[in-house]
């Protein structure tokens, strides 16, 4: 068993938060140049212009990209040969988001769901996270994180189709769900498509379709045809950036597709922000 | 065409009269921010016929929730957040005074026609441009409602802070007509 100790996890953690924070990842910056350079309303390409310009600053300034600095989100791949000493990996992933959340000046945004109380003083500064562990072979421990802004979240649905309505049913919904959003999820966005499973497991791999490297095509060709013809479709609704019109409101598609029951056809639709904050760590 | 202005607060009915949805609007002077929480609190002041903590006639409220700012910075990055959280509220305040909102997403009819009635209008920030937004924030300050954190009330003063005008006091609205203009029909 390779050991892997409770404060390295903390640390590692905190500087990813932190980092994350102020640091639109190179894939989502290079997708915002290439919707700037093709995007045909002059509105939309000025905000497309800001956008750039913010990730600018951000980066050297050390400004947080955006004041809704998310929930923390981690989807966690533990190596079976692996043993954490000093502690328990839940407590060690939210006690670094926490020294991140406060180190990094960043805003601490859970409450309550009913008082609506800032859980900052209750629970922890931005606490808890939402954390997703799944047991894999080796002996490393992977964590991917994004800090998860709440627009996006607010016009994220999920649905289960009667199996007849098949794929066509799938890109109607899609489509109605991104059409009724407009410019609330902050556009040109990211669209995570789950599919299949059961009603949990779409919405699980909707957002860690999010989590992909933005415009990494699904390695399975037939998904990948499907994620084509639905980013065609849904820029085709003219959103825009931030709404007010143009032909760049999507920036990627992602599904990801699972076996489902006989009687189902679930899909969830999960949708990212153009700020795209997210990172991935290996111990 | 979409034209520029430069305007300073608090606004006239004839800055509002002189916008149309599609400008583009360089703010200066005093805004005051409120989200959620402190809308609700506003609005029972009004009812309640109680004194508010700031002056609503001409007033722009911002609808933001700050990060905190980093020791020798006013604020820290201060984008706008989803509007239509305040439906509810805002056209109270607008009977009231209120001319200028700025947020981002869409404002429910309530809210248009209180625009249209009242003269005032509802501009968009750029959603996710935080730190950008939060330089031009040249002094902020906590007015009331501290114990709201990031919800508080503050007293902001922008330069040249820009916005563009959503809806106007015509009934016009720009993410309805920009969308119009590059919908792809089948």
């Amino acid at each position: 068993m390779r050991e892997i100790a409770y404060e390295d996890i903390v640390k590692a953690v905190k500087n990813m938060v932190i980092h994350t924070a102020t640091n639109l990842p190179e894939d989502a910056m290079k997708k915002l140049q290439e919707a700037h350079e093709k995007e045909k309303s002059p509105v939309a390409k000025k905000v497309l212009e800001q956008l750039l310009e913010n990730a600018e600053i951000a980066r050297t300034e050390k400004r947080p990209l955006c004041q809704d600095t998310g929930l923390a989100v981690y989807f966690v791949k533990v190596g079976q040969d692996v043993k954490i000493t000093g502690g328990l990996l839940k407590d060690a992933i939210n006690e670094g988001t926490e020294q991140g959340y406060i180190e990094g000046y960043l805003r601490a945004s859970t409450c309550d769901c009913f008082t609506r109380e800032n859980l900052k003083e209750k629970i922890g500064y931005n606490l808890p996270a939402v954390i997703h562990i799944d047991l894999v072979e080796g002996d490393k421990i992977e964590i991917e994180y994004a800090a998860k802004g709440g627009g996006s979240e607010n016009v994220s649905r999920a649905r289960v189709l009667a199996p007849a309505q098949g794929r066509e049913g799938v890109i109607d919904f899609v489509k109605d769900v991104i059409s009724e959003a407009g410019p609330n999820p902050c556009p040109p966005i990211i669209v995570g498509v789950g599919i299949g499973g059961t009603f949990e497991k779409a919405a699980i791999s909707s957002k860690y379709a999010l989590f992909r490297e933005a415009g990494q095509p699904n390695p399975d060709p037939d998904v990948a045809e499907f994620e084509k013809e639905l980013l065609f479709e849904l820029n085709k609704l003219g959103i825009g950036a931030m709404g007010m019109g143009g032909t760049e409101t999507v920036l990627a598609v992602h599904v990801e597709k699972n076996p489902c029951h006989i009687a189902s056809l679930p899909v969830s639709v999960n949708v990212q922000c153009h700020s795209s904050r997210h990172s991935h760590i290996t111990l | 065409m979409s034209q520029v202005h430069y305007l300073t607060t608090p606004l006239s009915d004839e800055d509002v009269e002189n916008l149309k949805a599609g400008d583009i609007v360089y703010l200066s002077g005093t805004i005051f921010t409120a989200r959620d929480a402190a809308h609700k609190r506003l609005v029972d002041l009004i009812e309640n016929k109680e004194e508010l903590p700031f002056q609503l006639d001409g007033a722009v409220i911002y609808f933001v929730g700050p990060t905190p700012p980093k020791p020798g910075d006013p604020i820290g990055s201060a984008g706008p957040t989803t509007s239509y959280r305040m439906d509810s509220y805002s056209p109270t305040l607008i009977k009231h005074g209120l001319k200028g909102m700025i947020g981002k997403g869409k404002r429910n009819q309530d809210v248009k026609e209180a625009c249209k009635k009242y003269k005032a209008v509802y501009f968009g920030a750029t959603g996710g441009a935080g730190a950008l937004l939060g330089k031009l924030i040249k002094e902020a300050k906590v007015i009331a409602y501290e114990e709201l954190g990031p919800e508080a009330i503050r007293m902001l003063r922008v330069e040249n802070f820009p916005v563009t005008v959503i809806n106007d006091a015509y009934g016009n609205d720009l993410y309805e007509e920009g969308r119009k203009q590059y919908e792809v029909k089948d």
